[in-house]
């Protein structure tokens, strides 16, 4: 089995709020910050409320959605003193950790979200990266709850758009099903227990132990299907159907229900087979997303651990 | 939902739709300035408006005009107002009174025609004069409460529920009209005697703990002294220091933070039903014609 030796990483940064109604992040990020713990062994670990406007009021963002933010054509724009808010702090925030794709980045971004679907606790990235794997599949292993799940997104770092973007090895952490603007004590506690496995994970890479490869299983994104829609209005015209809502990741087959019309009418799935998932979230409805589709794929993990000097 | 008139809804009853606060909805939010649900106590639809009042004041104005006024004998018969919570409560039919037999046995008709999901009646133990929502302004009415459901999503099984609801009050407003006997009989309900908020900072009032996860979710099962009832963000149980048990609603609704609620607390009584019937003098009532109003 391959190995790779890997620098080691001493940058942690824990953000949430990024988008202010998403709770366990916002009160994961404060409880933290009361505990003062700058350093955990080696590596030091910033706290952050990326969106601390958003938060004040409550909302998904004030102008834009700063998870978006994030695109290297954006974070080169220039400023203006009318560009919209979450620009801005994008701007700030990549100052601040990145910049993005520089040696002078943070190594470790993780970014709390929750959603409505039930999703339960998923690891989103963009690309490959073995540390991030590593940190799943460590997690998944160890976590008294489940299920864990891994999604990528397959976005080339230069079109990739939310915040862990800017960390040399970041993800989001997204868990749910939780409403906007509600704290579920579950979920929290889930947050925290995986923070700690992280931290775990990182201390003990640090000290130099190997971690074993392997299979890991991950769901590949492929698509998103938006509502019935009413072509006047554009209101939507029918909700997700009560057998596919609540089953994320189970398979969607072709003829399956997905939507059910306020008149009654079952509306069936033409694609190919794929795994629902993001069902019925309620910031995708301005964004035209009923659920996003993925392809399950296996990625071959090689043995990690850091580099001597 | 379509409205109806005459024939199409089977007799003398008009149906009238309205979309209460159409600025809020289309920017899917639960109110601009002001929560509406609380402006319809006698003095804010009666008293002096400032310069610049909330869009929510003016809006509870014109909807008094439209289906009133309060307390008036022009005001409709009955006004079911449908609202969704993040709390794990069923089915509610939300009232201020425990003595209006129509909302009462409406209910009891709900509970029997709907055995696959948990109908409860909640009394708001609220004098009169100080009613304070939509549902007040009809000679009778309550709120029909559904949850669990997260602000900003409509799931299938909840939007159907609510449909059902509504079609069964509506049949039974029918059963009424043509002279049906609705029997008399005990019910249980849940009169609300408080409520509690959550711990919090003294300095920033940012709450310091949630509700506690053996509590989550426990809509309408008895709260006795010292169970746990919120879990704070360094982990320790709070216990709930009431002498009472009572039972909670409204458990983690997500619109009462910001009104200092993290639950209710009811006692449950039961209420005896009068026998009831439609008083027969001439035509059963008289209706105001109808519209789809925004």
């Amino acid at each position: 089995m391959e190995h790779f030796s890997l620098p080691a990483l001493s940058r942690v940064v824990i953000s949430g709020g990024t988008h202010g109604n998403e709770m366990t992040g916002v009160y994961v990020v404060r409880e933290m910050a009361k505990n003062k713990v700058d350093k955990i062994g080696s590596a030091s670990r910033t706290t952050v409320l990326s969106n601390p406007e958003a938060v004040k009021v409550c909302r998904r963002y004030i102008d834009k959605d700063l998870n978006r933010c994030f695109t290297d054509a954006l974070l080169s724009a220039t400023l203006t003193p009318s560009s919209p808010y979450e620009i801005k702090r994008a701007h700030e925030l990549n100052a601040l950790f990145g910049p993005k794709g520089s040696p002078q980045a943070v190594d470790i971004l993780c970014d709390i979200h929750n959603t409505t679907a039930n999703m339960g606790m998923c690891f989103i990235f963009y690309r490959f990266d073995w540390i991030t794997l590593h940190i799943f599949k460590y997690i998944q292993s160890k976590a008294s709850f489940g299920p864990v799940r891994a999604i990528q997104f397959d976005t080339p770092l230069p079109e990739a758009y939310s915040l862990e973007a800017v960390a040399k090895h970041g993800f989001t952490l997204e868990v749910g099903p939780q409403p906007t603007g509600v704290i579920r004590a579950d979920i929290y506690n889930m947050v925290m227990e995986a923070l700690d496995l992280i931290m775990d994970w990182l201390e003990k890479f640090n000290s130099g132990r190997t971690f074993e490869g392997g299979e890991v299983e991950a769901f590949c994104k492929t698509n998103a299907l938006d509502y019935p829609r009413d072509p006047t209005t554009d209101d939507i015209t029918a909700a997700v159907h009560p057998q596919l809502q609540d089953n994320d990741f189970k398979l969607l087959r072709p003829g399956d229900p997905i939507f059910q019309s306020f008149n009654g009418e079952t509306v069936k799935y033409e694609g190919e087979e794929a795994y629902p998932f993001f069902v019925n979230e309620c910031a995708y409805y301005e964004k035209k997303i009923a659920f996003q589709l993925a392809r399950k794929i296996s990625i071959s993990l090689p043995s990690i651990s850091v580099t001597k000097d | 939902m379509r409205t109806a008139t005459g024939a199409e809804a089977g007799g003398d009853v008009s149906v009238r739709a309205v979309l209460a606060n159409p600025r809020a909805t289309r920017l899917g939010r639960r109110y601009l300035d002001t929560d509406l649900n609380r402006c319809f106590t006698h003095a804010a639809l009666n008293g002096p408006l400032s310069d610049a009042p909330p869009y929510e004041m003016t809006r509870a104005r014109e909807l008094d005009a439209l289906l009133g006024p309060k307390g008036s004998p022009r005001a409709v018969d009955l006004v079911c107002d449908l609202h969704n919570s993040t709390s794990n409560m069923g089915l509610c039919v939300i009232a201020f009174s425990d003595c209006d037999w129509i909302c009462l046995h409406v209910f009891r008709y709900l509970q029997r025609q709907m055995p696959d999901i948990p109908v409860r009646y909640i009394h708001l133990d609220v004098p009169d004069e100080e009613s304070f929502s939509l549902d007040s302004v009809g000679k009778h009415g309550f709120a029909l409460e559904i949850g669990p459901q997260p602000h900003g999503v409509v799931r299938s099984d909840i939007y159907t529920a609510m449909k059902d609801g509504l079609q069964h009050t509506l049949d039974w407003v029918r059963l009424f009209n043509s002279g049906a006997v609705f029997e008399g009989g005990p019910v249980d309900l849940f009169t609300a005697v408080g409520h509690v908020d959550y711990p919090r900072e003294a300095d920033t009032q940012n709450i310091m703990a949630a509700i506690h996860p053996k509590l989550q979710d426990q809509d309408f099962c008895l709260l006795r002294p010292e169970e746990p009832m919120f879990q704070t963000f360094s982990g320790q149980t709070l216990r709930y220091k009431g002498s009472e048990p009572l039972y909670p609603f409204f458990i983690n609704e997500c619109a009462y933070y910001e009104k200092g609620v993290a639950l209710y607390l009811a006692r449950k009584r039961s209420v005896t039903l009068p026998t009831l019937r439609v008083h027969k003098k001439g035509h059963p009532a008289n209706f105001v014609s109808v519209q789809e109003e925004e």
